[in-house]
C-alpha cells in the first residue's frame, strides 16, 4: 500500500530544486523568503521519509526543530522586509544595498 | 616629640629650635601674600619686611647661642622624614653651625635691608604684592639652602632659590629680554644641577647617606679617584648657580628683573651658594687630593680675571656689576682652590655687603632717571644724590680693596691664601684682576656721579626716598667697617669657622704685609687710571686713542667676545634643529609610517578583495549551491558512485 | 563594617551610576552631569576606604580582596585583591574621575551615552587594578579600551575617528599577542589549568619559552605605556580627545600599561625580564630623550603634553626594570605623580581651548597678564612636570635615577640629561603662551579660572605639593609591594654570575 520513498525524494528534490531557482532569479524580497520556505519544507520531507524507513522518530524530531525555527525566522524576517519596505517603498533586494555604500 | 629628642640630647644648647622659625616665617609670609596680597596692597612690603626681620632677630639668637657654645655648637635634628625607600633616607634636617649661622645673619640681614628698600623702589608697580611674596619665598628657600643637613635638602633649596631667580627675573614678563633672561638663566642653572645631580648619586653609592655630618665624616675614607669625581661634579653645579665659566652667560641678562632682586639675588645671597657648598663640603674636596681644588680655583682665577675685563667695556651700569659679580665669586673660588674656605666665605660676607649696596645704589640712579641704565647719559649725579653717591663710592672704595675698607681684608686674606698654597700663578692673577676691578669700578663712579651734571631729558633727579636710604646707610657703614669681622686680633671669623672648615694656611711675618701693600697698590693704580682716562680734562681723547690701537679687541670685548653667540650657533641652534627634524621628520614618516604604511598595505589589499563582494543576495546564494554541489559530487566520487 | 567588600564596592559602584543615569532623560543635561559627579564622588569616598583599611605592613600580598568561584570548569575565577602598587592606581582613579567630570562641562551634544561611557570606563579601569585573575583582568583590559574609543570617536575634535581608529588597532593588536600568551600560561599551570595568577605565579618555565611569552605580554604594555617606538598613537589620540578623555588617557590609561609590567610581565617572567631588562631601559632612556627632544618643538600644545608623556614614562619603565627598590618605587610614585600633573596641564590646556578654540602656541602670548591665577597654576603643574624639588615629580624621579645609579651606573647621565630638557620645553612654551605682551586682541578680554575649573584643579594641586613635601605616606605603602617584586626580578638566575655562585655552591 505504502508509496516507496524514491517517490518521496523525488518529489523532495523538485521541491528544492524549484527553491533554488527561486532564489536565484527572482528580485523580491518576499518571494525569495518563499521560496527559502520551500527549501526548508524539500528537507523537512526527506526528513520524513526517512525516518519512517527507519523506524525511528529522530528525524520527526528534526522537522520539529525546523519548523519553530523557520517560524521564528519568518517574524524576524518579515518585519525587517516590512521596515524597508516602509522606508524604501520597495521590496526589490537590490535596491537595498546600504552596506554598500 | 620633639622636646623629647631634645631633652634626650642633653644639656647642649638647642640652637635648631628656631630654625625651623627662621624659614617659616617668610615662607608663610611668602603664602600669605601669594592668595591674599592684592586685598591688602601697600601693606604687602610691611609684612614681608616684617617676616623677614623677625627671621633676621631669630637668626641673632641663634648665632648667639652658637657662639655661647664654642667650638663644637654643630647641632641637627630631623624635623620629619621625607624621601625613604630601603636603605635609602633623607628627611627634612637642620643643622646649625658656625657656618650655617653666619650663612643666616648675612642672608636675613642683607635681605631685611633689601625688603626695606623694595617697598620704595617697587612703589607703584602693578604687582607690588606678588613681588614680595616671591622675595620671601626666595628667602625661605635660601634658608633652607643654608641650614639643610642634608644635600638633598640643599638641593631644594638650591632649586627653590633658582626657580624664585625665574620667576622674579621674569617679573617683567612684558619685556620679551626679561622672559628670556628668565629662562635662560633657569635652563643654565639646570644644565649645572644635572652635574650637581650626579654628583649626589655618586654620594649615595659611595658614603649611603647624604647627611652632611656623614659625608664629611666619610671623605677621608674616600679613593682619591671618587673624591674628585664627586667634587667635580659638585663644582660643576656651582659653576651654575655661582656664575663661573662656562655657565655664567645668564647672569648678565639676568639684570633685566627689578634692580632688588640682582641686589639679593644676583650680588648677595643666591650665587653664593656655590661657594658655601663648597666650604660645606670642604673634606670632599681635600680628599680629592689637589686635582679638584687646582680645578676649583683655576675656573676661579679665570672667570675673575674673564669678567673683569668684560666689566670693563660694558655700559650698562647694571651689567658692570653682574660682570663684577661674577669676577669677586671667582676670587672667592679662587681662594677654596688653596683651601682656604674660610677666605672664601670671608669674602663672600663682604661682598654681600658692598655689592647688594652698590645694586641698590645703581637701582636708586635708574629710580631717578626713569629707568636709564646706560652710564654714557649720566654724569655728576653726587651732587643732585648725595646719599647715593656718597653710599656707592663706599661700596666703590671696598671693593677695591682700599684700606681700610671692608674689602680689602678680604681681598688680602684670599690672595695671601693663594700665596700661601703656593699658587703663584693664581695669585698673580688675582692680583691683576684686583687692579682691573678697581679700574672698572671707578670707570663707574667717575662718569655715573662725578664731572659735570648730564641726565637724559625731561627728568628730574631726586635723591632717594627715606625706606630706600634705610638700606642704603646701614650697607655703606658696612661697606666701610666690615673688615673688622676678620680683624687679626679683634674678632676672627676664620678662628669661628675652624670647627666647621679646617684651618687655612696663612703667611707669616713680613711677606704678609707685602702681599697686603701689593694688592693695595693694584687697586689704588686701578682707581689712578680710571682717573686719568674718565675723569682728567684729557680723557676723551686718551680713550680715542687707546680705541683706535686695538679696535678689534674692543668691539670683540663689547660683543661679550662673541660667546653668547658661540654658545647660540654651537649649541642652541643645532639641538633645535635636530628637534626640529625629529618632529617634524622622523617622527611622522618613519616612526609613525612603518604603522601607517602596514595599515594602508591592509587598505589596499582589502580594496581589491571587496570586488568580490556584490552585494546581492542570489550571487551568494549561486556561490552556496555550487559550493554544495562539489561538495556532493566529491562525496559520491569518494563513495564510488 | 570591617566586613565590607569596600573593594568590589569600589570597582561597581560606577556600573550601578550607569544603571542610575539610565532613568534619567537625555534632554536633562545638568541632571546628567551632576549624577555622574556624584556617583564619582561616591565612587571616590568608597576608594577612601579602602585606603583607611589597607594595612602597609600587612604579611601577606594581596588584601581587601574576594576570591568566587565563577566558571569552575575553565579555572576562572572571581578574584581581587589590592597591594601597594595597585592601591595607589585605585585612588588615582578614583580621584581623578570627579575632576574628569568638572573638566566634561563643555560636552553638551549626546551627554547621556557620554556620561554613560565614562562610568564605563572607570569600572573597567578599576577592575584592570584589582583583577587577580587572568581572565578576569583580560576582560576588564579589554572593557577598558571600547568607552575610550568612543569616547575619542565621538566627543573628540578634528581627526577623531583616525585617532579613535589608531588607538584602538595599536592596542587591540598588543592585547591579542597577550591573549596568546595568556592561554598558553593557562596550560602550563602547575596544579591543573587555571586562570588564576596567585596560583600561575610559580609556573615553571624554560628561558625560551618564558622570553616568548613575556614579548606577549610586553607587547601588550609597552604600547600602552607607550614605549618607543610604539608611541606614535598617542600625540594622535591625545590631541583629538575630549578634555576629560585626554585626562583619562594620561593619567590612567598610561599606566594601565606600566602597571600591568609590574603585576604581571615580571612576577610571571622574571627570567625573561631580567634577561631583557638591558634593552628595556635602553629603549627607555631613548624615549626619554626623544619625547622631550620632540616636545620641544611641538606647535600645539596638547602635542607637547602628549611627547612630554612619553619621556616622563620613559622614566617610569626605567625605574621599573633597573632591578632596584628606589627605582621601582620611584616608577609607582611617578606614575601617580604624572597621573595628576598631566592631567592637570590637559584640563588646563582644555580650559583654554573652551576659551579661544585654539590650542596652538602661536595664537598665544601675554596671558600671564589677562588670566594671572590660570597662569600660576600652569606654571607650578608645569615645575612639577619638569621635577622640582618639594614638588610631587622630583621625588619620583629622584628615586627612579637613584635607583638606575645603583644598578645601571653610568646609564643615567642620559637619562638625568631629560631633566636638562624637561625645562627647556616646558619653559619655552610657557614663555611662548604666558609671557610677552598680549599680541593676539582675542586674548585680551579672557576670563580667569572660573570656580568650577579651580574645584578641579585645586585638589590637584594640594595633592601635587603634598607629595613633594611629604611623599611617606605613599612610599610606605609602595615600598614593601616595590620590593617584593624587586626580590622576584633579582632572584632570577639568568644574571650569568648569581647563576655561577649558585652552581659553585652546590
Amino acid at each position: 500500500m505504502s508509496v516507496a520513498p524514491g517517490f518521496y525524494l523525488v518529489l523532495a528534490g523538485l521541491m528544492f530544486a524549484i527553491g533554488v531557482v527561486g532564489v536565484l532569479v527572482r528580485r523580491n524580497a518576499i518571494v525569495i523568503f518563499m521560496f527559502v520556505e520551500l527549501m526548508l519544507n524539500a528537507v523537512n520531507l526527506i526528513f520524513v521519509t526517512f525516518a519512517r524507513q527507519q523506524g525511528t522518530v529522530d528525524g520527526q524530531v528534526l522537522v520539529f526543530f525546523v519548523l519553530v525555527v523557520a517560524a521564528a525566522e519568518v517574524v524576524v524576517g518579515l518585519g525587517i522586509i516590512s521596515l524597508i519596505f516602509r522606508y524604501r517603498v520597495s521590496s526589490n533586494v537590490d535596491e537595498i544595498n546600504l552596506l554598500k555604500r | 616629640m620633639n622636646d623629647l629628642v631634645l631633652a634626650a640630647e642633653g644639656a647642649s644648647a638647642d640652637h635648631t629650635a628656631l630654625a625651623p622659625l627662621i624659614i617659616a616665617l617668610p615662607l608663610a609670609s611668602a603664602f600669605f601674600l601669594m592668595l591674599f596680597g592684592k586685598r591688602i596692597d601697600r601693606l604687602a612690603g610691611v609684612i614681608a619686611s616684617g617676616a623677614i626681620g623677625g627671621a633676621f632677630l631669630a637668626s641673632i639668637i641663634t648665632f648667639g647661642s652658637v657662639v655661647a657654645a664654642g667650638h663644637e655648637a654643630a647641632e641637627s635634628h630631623r624635623f620629619f622624614d621625607w624621601i625613604t625607600v630601603g636603605d635609602f633616607s633623607v628627611g627634612f634636617d637642620l643643622l646649625v653651625d658656625q657656618l650655617s649661622a653666619v650663612m643666616l645673619l648675612v642672608v636675613t640681614g642683607v635681605g631685611t635691608l633689601i625688603h626695606v628698600y623694595s617697598i620704595g623702589y617697587m612703589h607703584g608697580d602693578a604687582r607690588y604684592s606678588r613681588f614680595f611674596a616671591y622675595l620671601n619665598l626666595f628667602v625661605a628657600f635660601m634658608l633652607i639652602l643654608v641650614l639643610a643637613e642634608n644635600l638633598l635638602l640643599l638641593f631644594v633649596g638650591w632649586e627653590g632659590v633658582g626657580l624664585c631667580s625665574y620667576l622674579l627675573i621674569g617679573f617683567w614678563f612684558e619685556k620679551p629680554s626679561a622672559a628670556d633672561a628668565a629662562k635662560k638663566a633657569f635652563i643654565v642653572n639646570r644644565v649645572g644641577d644635572f652635574s650637581f645631580l650626579l654628583g649626589i648619586f655618586l654620594l649615595v653609592a659611595t658614603v649611603g647617606s647624604l647627611s652632611m655630618v656623614a659625608i664629611n665624616a666619610e671623605a677621608g675614607a674616600m679613593s682619591a679617584g671618587v673624591a674628585t669625581a664627586i667634587a667635580l661634579l659638585l663644582f660643576g653645579g656651582a659653576t651654575g648657580k655661582s656664575a663661573q665659566i662656562p655657565l655664567y652667560v645668564w647672569l648678565p641678562d639676568a639684570m633685566a628683573g627689578p634692580t632688588p632682586v640682582s641686589a639679593l639675588i644676583h650680588a648677595a645671597t643666591m650665587v653664593t651658594a656655590g661657594v658655601y657648598m663648597v666650604a660645606r663640603l670642604s673634606p670632599v674636596f681635600e680628599a680629592s687630593g689637589e686635582v679638584a681644588l687646582l680645578v676649583v680655583g683655576v675656573v676661579g682665577a679665570a672667570t675673575a680675571l674673564w669678567a673683569a675685563v668684560m666689566a670693563s667695556f660694558e655700559y650698562d651700569i647694571k651689567k658692570v656689576l653682574a660682570y663684577s659679580t661674577i669676577s669677586q665669586l671667582g676670587y672667592m673660588f679662587l681662594a677654596q682652590g688653596a683651601h682656604a674656605y674660610s677666605a672664601g666665605i670671608f669674602h663672600l660676607v663682604t661682598h654681600a655687603f658692598f655689592k647688594a649696596l652698590m645694586f641698590l645704589g645703581a637701582g636708586a640712579v635708574m629710580h631717578a632717571l626713569a629707568g636709564e641704565v646706560d652710564m654714557r647719559k649720566m654724569g655728576g649725579l653726587r651732587k643732585a644724590m648725595p646719599i647715593t653717591g656718597t653710599t656707592f663710592l663706599m661700596g666703590c672704595l671696598a671693593i677695591s680693596g682700599i684700606i681700610p675698607f671692608a674689602g680689602f681684608f678680604s681681598k688680602d686674606a684670599l690672595l695671601a691664601a693663594a700665596w700661601a698654597d703656593g699658587r703663584y700663578v693664581l695669585w698673580a692673577v688675582g692680583v691683576l684682576t684686583a687692579f682691573l676691578t678697581a679700574f672698572y669700578m671707578f670707570r663707574l663712579y667717575f662718569r655715573v656721579f662725578e664731572g659735570p651734571l648730564k641726565v637724559p631729558e625731561g627728568v628730574h633727579v631726586h635723591d632717594v626716598p627715606p625706606t630706600m636710604a634705610a638700606a642704603l646707610i646701614p650697607l655703606g657703614i658696612l661697606s666701610v667697617v666690615g673688615g673688622v669681622i676678620n680683624l687679626p686680633g679683634v674678632l676672627t671669623l676664620e678662628h669661628f669657622l675652624e670647627p666647621v672648615v679646617g684651618e687655612a694656611q696663612v703667611p707669616e711675618g713680613a711677606i704678609a704685609w707685602v702681599l697686603g701693600g701689593l694688592a693695595f697698590v693694584a687697586g689704588a693704580l686701578g682707581i689712578a687710571l680710571a682717573r686719568a682716562v674718565y675723569l682728567s680734562r684729557a680723557s676723551s681723547l686718551r680713550r680715542r686713542k687707546a680705541y683706535s690701537r686695538a679696535p678689534g679687541l674692543v668691539d670683540a670685548a663689547r660683543d661679550k667676545f662673541y660667546i653668547d653667540r658661540i654658545y647660540g650657533y654651537g649649541i642652541v641652534a643645532p639641538g633645535k634643529a635636530l628637534s626640529s627634524y625629529l618632529a617634524n621628520v622622523f617622527d611622522p614618516r618613519y616612526v609613525d609610517g612603518i604603522v601607517t604604511g602596514t595599515g594602508r598595505l591592509v587598505a589596499r589589499a582589502s580594496e581589491n578583495l571587496r570586488g568580490i563582494q556584490t552585494g546581492y543576495v542570489r550571487n551568494y546564494a549561486l556561490v552556496f549551491l555550487s559550493g554544495a554541489v562539489v561538495i556532493l559530487v566529491i562525496q559520491l566520487v569518494r563513495v564510488g558512485l | 563594617m570591617e566586613d565590607l567588600p569596600v573593594l568590589d564596592l569600589v570597582i561597581f559602584a560606577p556600573l550601578a551610576g550607569i544603571l542610575l543615569l539610565a532613568f534619567i532623560p537625555k534632554e536633562r543635561l545638568d541632571a546628567l552631569r551632576y549624577v555622574t559627579l556624584g556617583v564619582t564622588l561616591v565612587t571616590f569616598v568608597i576608594s577612601l576606604g579602602v585606603l583607611g583599611q589597607f594595612d602597609p605592613s600587612a604579611q601577606e600580598q594581596f588584601q581587601l580582596g574576594s576570591s568566587l568561584q565563577w566558571i569552575p570548569e575553565w579555572g576562572i575565577g572571581y578574584i581581587t585583591g589590592i597591594d601597594g602598587v595597585s592601591l595607589w592606581m585605585v585612588m588615582l582613579t578614583t580621584f581623578l574621575m570627579p575632576l574628569g567630570v568638572l573638566a566634561s562641562w563643555s560636552v553638551t551634544k549626546r551627554a547621556k551615552p557620554y556620561f554613560i561611557f565614562f562610568l564605563a570606563l572607570e569600572t573597567g579601569l578599576l577592575g584592570v587594578f584589582v583583577a587577580l585573575d587572568m581572565f578576569l583582568f583580560y576582560l576588564f583590559w579589554e572593557a577598558s579600551l571600547v568607552p575610550m574609543y568612543f569616547l575619542i570617536g565621538m566627543w573628540g575634535y578634528g581627526r577623531r575617528i583616525y585617532a579613535a581608529m589608531k588607538f584602538f588597532l595599536f592596542t587591540l593588536v598588543g592585547s591579542l599577542l597577550m591573549l596568546v600568551a595568556i592561554v598558553y600560561l593557562y596550560f602550563q599551570a602547575p596544579g591543573g589549568p587555571t586562570f588564576s595568577y596567585v596560583e600561575l605565579l610559580d609556573t615553571p618555565l624554560t628561558l625560551d619559552v618564558q622570553r616568548l611569552l613575556f614579548l606577549g605580554f610586553f607587547a601588550s604594555f609597552a604600547v600602552k605605556v607607550p614605549l618607543v617606538p610604539l608611541h606614535t598613537w598617542l600625540p594622535d589620540a591625545h590631541t583629538e580627545a575630549p578634555t576629560a578623555g585626554s585626562v583619562l588617557l594620561a593619567g590612567v590609561l598610561l599606566k594601565l600599561g606600566a602597571y600591568g609590567l609590574i603585576r604581571f610581565a615580571i612576577p610571571l617572567f622574571p627570567d625573561a625580564a631580567r634577561d631583557l631588562a638591558p634593552i628595556i631601559v635602553g629603549l627607555s632612556i631613548v624615549g626619554i630623550i626623544y619625547g622631550a627632544l620632540i616636545a620641544t618643538m611641538q606647535r600645539d600644545l596638547k602635542r607637547l603634553v602628549a611627547y612630554s608623556s612619553v619621556a616622563h614614562l620613559g622614566f617610569v619603565t626605567l625605574g621599573i626594570f633597573v632591578g632596584s627598590v628606589q627605582g621601582m618605587s620611584g616608577g609607582i610614585l611617578q606614575m601617580v605623580s604624572h597621573g595628576l600633573s598631566s592631567g592637570a596641564l590637559f584640563m588646563l590646556v582644555g580650559a583654554l581651548y573652551d576659551r579661544r578654540h585654539s590650542r596652538q602656541i602661536a595664537d598665544f602670548g601675554g596671558l600671564a597678564k589677562t588670566v594671572p591665577v590660570f597662569a600660576g597654576i600652569f606654571l607650578l603643574v608645569a615645575l612639577s612636570s619638569l621635577g622640582l624639588p618639594g614638588l610631587s615629580g622630583f621625588v619620583g624621579e629622584f628615586l627612579i635615577l637613584l635607583g638606575t645609579f645603583f644598578t645601571y651606573r653610568w646609564w643615567v647621565v642620559p637619562a638625568a640629561f631629560g631633566v636638562v630638557l624637561a625645562a627647556i620645553y616646558l619653559l619655552w612654551s610657557y614663555q611662548r603662551v604666558f609671557h610677552g605682551e598680549v599680541t593676539n586682541e582675542a586674548n585680551r578680554s579672557l576670563p580667569d579660572l572660573n570656580p568650577r575649573e579651580l574645584a578641579m584643579l585645586a585638589p590637584i594641586v594640594a595633592l601635587i605639593v603634598f607629595i613633594g613635601v611629604y611623599p611617606k605616606p605613599f612610599l610606605e605603602r609602595i615600598e614593601p609591594s616595590a620590593q617584593r617584586v624587586v626580590d622576584t626580578f633579582n632572584r632570577s638566575t639568568v644574571r650569568p654570575e648569581t647563576a655561577s655562585v649558585q652552581g659553585g655552591g652546590k
